[in-house]
């Protein structure tokens, strides 16, 4: 237990650091003002950070001199590595998107296509133009623009 | 998303998704507009959109894009993010869509 009581705050640390990554998944990604610069994430991991020094504080300077060296060194190396995973995902994967080149662009007609609805009926793009919007109302209006919204699915 | 019909813009979502993941998307989320099915991706690579291998299990998705099309069918706006967690706020695109004339 004495080395418990000595490295508790680097298991501390390692923990609001392994918090700082998966809350961003789980949760803070779903709102853009934490999504985009995510702040409280960074925020966890600098809390982890101030853990882990003050933790290595302690152990290297501890009387008498406690253990711990050994594990809190891999826990700090484990934190250290959840950082990095981190930082790679927000600076580096998620901007290495394919360049579309070929996409539509203004002024264009945008491509034909026939895709089934949630119904499994298929639906032309011809058709989400020339149908109006709410054929119910007394005084149907065809739409003045389509928004397609391409997104990756699997949600 | 009534904004958007108050303007008179149709929405319409397409992934490579299938019919029923989508409908199932729909009733959890209480969307009502239109859900469109690209399971082989066909659209998307007409449209240049195509993220090889980026699916779960390694499948070839789209990456996120909006178009916004006039009555007649030609592009008036478009956004391809730089970024996967950035996206087009609904604010941005009503602003595209409130352009239109």
């Amino acid at each position: 237990m004495g080395r418990l009581r000595s490295t508790w705050p680097i298991w501390l640390g390692f923990v609001v650091s392994l918090l700082g990554l998966i809350s961003y998944f789980l949760f803070f990604a779903r709102f853009p003002v934490t999504r985009n610069v995510p702040w409280v994430n960074f925020l966890l991991f600098a809390t982890s950070a101030a853990l882990l020094l003050g933790g290595w504080r302690k152990v290297l300077t501890g009387q008498p001199p406690r253990g711990g060296k050994v594990v809190s060194s891999l826990l700090t190396i484990a934190s250290l590595s959840i950082f990095g995973a981190f930082c790679f995902f927000i600076f580096y994967a998620s901007r290495k998107l394919p360049a579309a080149i070929e996409s539509p662009k203004i002024g264009q007609r945008a491509p034909e296509f026939a895709l089934r609805d949630t119904h499994e009926n298929p639906v032309s793009l011809a058709t989400l133009l020339s149908t109006p919007l709410d054929p119910s109302s007394p005084s149907p209006s065809l739409p003045r623009g389509v928004l397609l919204v391409f997104y990756r699915g699997y949600w | 998303m009534t904004a958007f019909s108050n303007l008179g813009i149709r929405l319409v979502a397409i992934s490579v998704d299938e019919p029923g993941v989508s409908a199932a998307l729909c009733r959890k989320a209480g969307y009502t507009y239109t859900f469109l099915s690209d399971p082989d991706a066909s659209v998307i690579r007409r449209y240049d959109l195509l993220h090889r291998g980026a699916g779960v299990n390694g499948h070839d998705i789209a990456r996120p894009a909006e178009f916004l099309l006039d009555s007649s069918g030609v592009v008036r706006w478009v956004n391809l993010t730089e970024d996967l967690r950035v996206r087009a706020t609904p604010e941005e695109m009503l602003r595209a869509a409130t352009a239109l004339h």
